[in-house]
């Protein structure tokens, strides 16, 4: 089967610093791959190469088929790759329904015609899309949905963790990248999510993520596949439990004995 | 506002009320000669308004305000046709009234632009003043319509802006604001240069006539006499009317969304598809198009422009109000510029004073209320709509 995002031998340097060393990697349609590794192994560096944050110095990335390595965020974004950040990137003053209406942007008419002088289509546009995201948030936390048009800012973490799941989620993308969905979170509250994640994907098939996290329960539990990474090099790949079991990946956290 | 009892009924009551004192108060203020009793006047009215938000009588104010907008909106209309009739032979309040009115649609143009989108403007009294010589110089050498004179204004201030669209978008911040103050400091120096415009001593600006009709005549209807200034006070409530819709339109649209992810977060944003240009650009234009229409207007209206009307110092002042009324509520908008307006003019004694008075009132708003005498509330869509 094609592989639906293919990076073959990306190459990232931030001055001396080689942040991805010829990094190789290939998920497939309907995959969850693990990314994980030390700190500064390289991880979220790769999620903003794909995304076109950063350009790679050298590699390219495909995407179903089509070369992204020079394509803008926003083309990456149309192409139908989602992502939440590490350290939560919402609008805070905006409510809950406008953040997620910013992952919705694709599919949201932007004439200023449209928006401006055919209020009563923009109408129908915006109750449509109400009850998409209230759906949406309705499957993460049934009490947010009364709250849809307060500030993000009143919110606790895991709240605000949850809506920026669903604004990568509300476009409907072939591909989301989770960078460290946990961060900040208890484990029961990262198990809840997880499952909230899968049962997302389980009514939309299809969906590949790429997961980049700290909490080896997570990976264990809902990855097919991981890769781990060190200095920027892929050093291990497979299932968790033949990488965990990797001396090369045990010294790379631990140290070498 | 959305959470609390979505069931209940919110009251028209309070909003009116508010409405209705306000006009009232600004009344007495605009018809008060005696220092004396402006002074006590002022000092009366800033305890009442300390008063009431002590006691939280805002709160049901601006909730039956944010769910009835639009019927708020027309009274507030009626209640400015109220204050023009009340004054409607004395020349010099109609003319203070007719300064707020069209202050305040070159302010809603820099809320599109730094309220809504964060591009900082600090050239507005430039493109104001774009507008006013677009009347002088058109006004005195064509024959076109002076509306079409009106609209020409905002599109030169659009497209002259135009020119800063490439050092505003390759730079943020601070840098971006430099660009602006630069080009408010070029803009006079050619204009006092320039001998075509008038040098130093600007141009005679003649009035607007429409259809034949010159609004520099007093009117007289059924016996009573009406200041000349009445029939630009119209047309200026027209152009505040339309202009507010649009910014009140445009912010509850995907473009206001559009607007507001840009400027709070700008990466996060192309990562959610935003091509980031096209919307600063789009804001920074419509927002000078606004400000050189509402400049073409005012050139008619004081007869008279010149590089010194439109300095740095004034852009600053517009800077001002936006911030003293709350950053992206139009609302607020109103209510500052009849502060900035309004007050030093009937304050004579403080005439000298004055840029002392906004620098203070500037500062003390972004000690005490930092987001402005009548905060942004969040976006609704549609006023009143329920799931």
């Amino acid at each position: 089967m094609m592989a639906l995002l293919k990076a073959e031998g990306i190459v990232r340097k931030f001055g001396g610093v080689v942040a991805l060393d010829h990094l190789d990697l290939e998920v497939k349609p309907d995959e969850i791959v693990g990314l994980i590794g030390p700190n500064g192994s390289g991880k979220t560096t790769f999620f903003n190469v794909v995304t076109g944050i950063y350009g790679a110095n050298e590699g390219r990335i495909l995407f179903n088929g089509a070369d992204i390595t020079r394509a803008s965020s926003r083309a990456v974004y149309n192409a139908g790759i989602s992502r939440t950040f590490q350290r939560s990137r919402l609008s805070l003053p905006l409510s809950i329904f406008d953040n997620i209406m910013i992952g919705n942007h694709k599919r949201l008419h932007q004439g200023i015609w449209f928006n401006l002088m055919r209020r009563a289509a923009f109408k129908q546009e915006f109750e449509e899309n109400y009850r998409a995201a209230s759906a949406l948030v309705e499957v993460f936390e049934p009490t947010l949905v009364k709250r849809m048009f307060d500030p993000v800012a009143g919110l606790p973490m895991i709240d605000r963790r949850r809506i920026e799941i669903c604004r990568a989620l509300i476009n409907q993308p072939k591909l989301l990248l989770l960078d460290e969905p946990s961060a900040g979170m208890t484990h029961e509250e990262t198990k809840a999510l997880m499952d909230d994640i899968l049962l997302v994907r389980g009514r939309n098939p299809g969906l590949t993520i790429i997961i980049v996290e700290h909490e080896m329960g997570v990976i264990e539990r809902i990855t097919d596949r991981c890769v781990v990474l060190n200095f920027g090099r892929k050093i291990a790949e497979g299932p968790y439990r033949q990488v965990a079991g990797d001396r090369q990946v045990q010294e790379a956290y631990l140290g070498a004995a | 506002m959305a959470s609390a009892g979505s069931a209940k009924r919110v009251s028209l009551l309070p909003a009116v009320a508010a409405l209705v004192l306000a006009t009232a108060y600004l009344i007495a203020l605009l018809g008060a000669e005696k220092q004396s009793y402006i002074i006590a006047l002022l000092a009366a009215g800033i305890a009442a308004v300390l008063a009431a938000y002590w006691l939280k009588w805002f709160d049901p104010v601006s909730e039956s305000f944010g769910e009835h907008e639009d019927t708020l909106g027309m009274l507030a209309v009626v209640a400015a046709f109220a204050v023009a009739a009340y004054f409607h032979d004395d020349h010099f309040v109609l003319l203070l009234v007719v300064t707020v009115i069209l202050y305040t649609v070159a302010t809603l143009g820099l809320n599109i632009q730094f309220g809504y989108a964060g591009v900082l403007n600090f050239a507005g009294a430039s493109f104001f003043g774009i507008g006013a010589y677009t009347s002088a110089v058109l006004n005195a050498h064509t024959a076109l319509p002076h509306l079409l004179v009106m609209l020409i204004g905002g599109l030169l201030a659009a497209l002259i802006g135009s020119l800063l669209l490439l050092p505003v978008l390759r730079t943020r911040g601070h840098y971006a604001a430099l660009v602006t103050i630069a080009f408010a400091l070029l803009l006079k120096t050619f204009l006092e240069v320039n001998n075509v415009l008038g040098g130093p001593q600007g141009l005679q600006v003649k009035g607007m006539s429409l259809f034949g009709w010159s609004f520099n005549d007093n009117i007289t209807i059924g016996g009573v006499d009406f200041s000349f200034y009445m029939s630009y006070f119209v047309l200026s409530m027209i152009l505040l009317v339309a202009s507010f819709v649009l910014v009140r339109r445009l912010e509850r649209s995907w473009i206001g969304l559009n607007l507001d992810a840009l400027r709070l977060d700008e990466t996060a944003s192309r990562c959610f598809g935003l091509d980031v240009e096209r919307w600063k650009i789009t804001a920074f234009t419509l927002g000078n198009f606004l400000i050189g229409i509402a400049g073409a207007l005012f050139g008619m209206v004081g007869g008279f422009v010149a590089p010194n009307n439109y300095t740095f110092a004034d852009s600053l002042i517009l800077v001002s109000i936006l911030l003293l009324g709350g950053i992206g509520n139009p609302w607020g908008l109103i209510v500052a510029t009849i502060i900035v307006v309004v007050v030093p003019e009937k304050l004579q004694t403080i005439q000298e004073y004055r840029f002392f008075l906004y620098s203070a009132l500037v500062i003390a708003v972004l000690l005490f209320r930092p987001e402005g005498l009548l905060p942004r509330p969040v976006r609704r869509y549609f006023p009143g709509w329920r799931p």
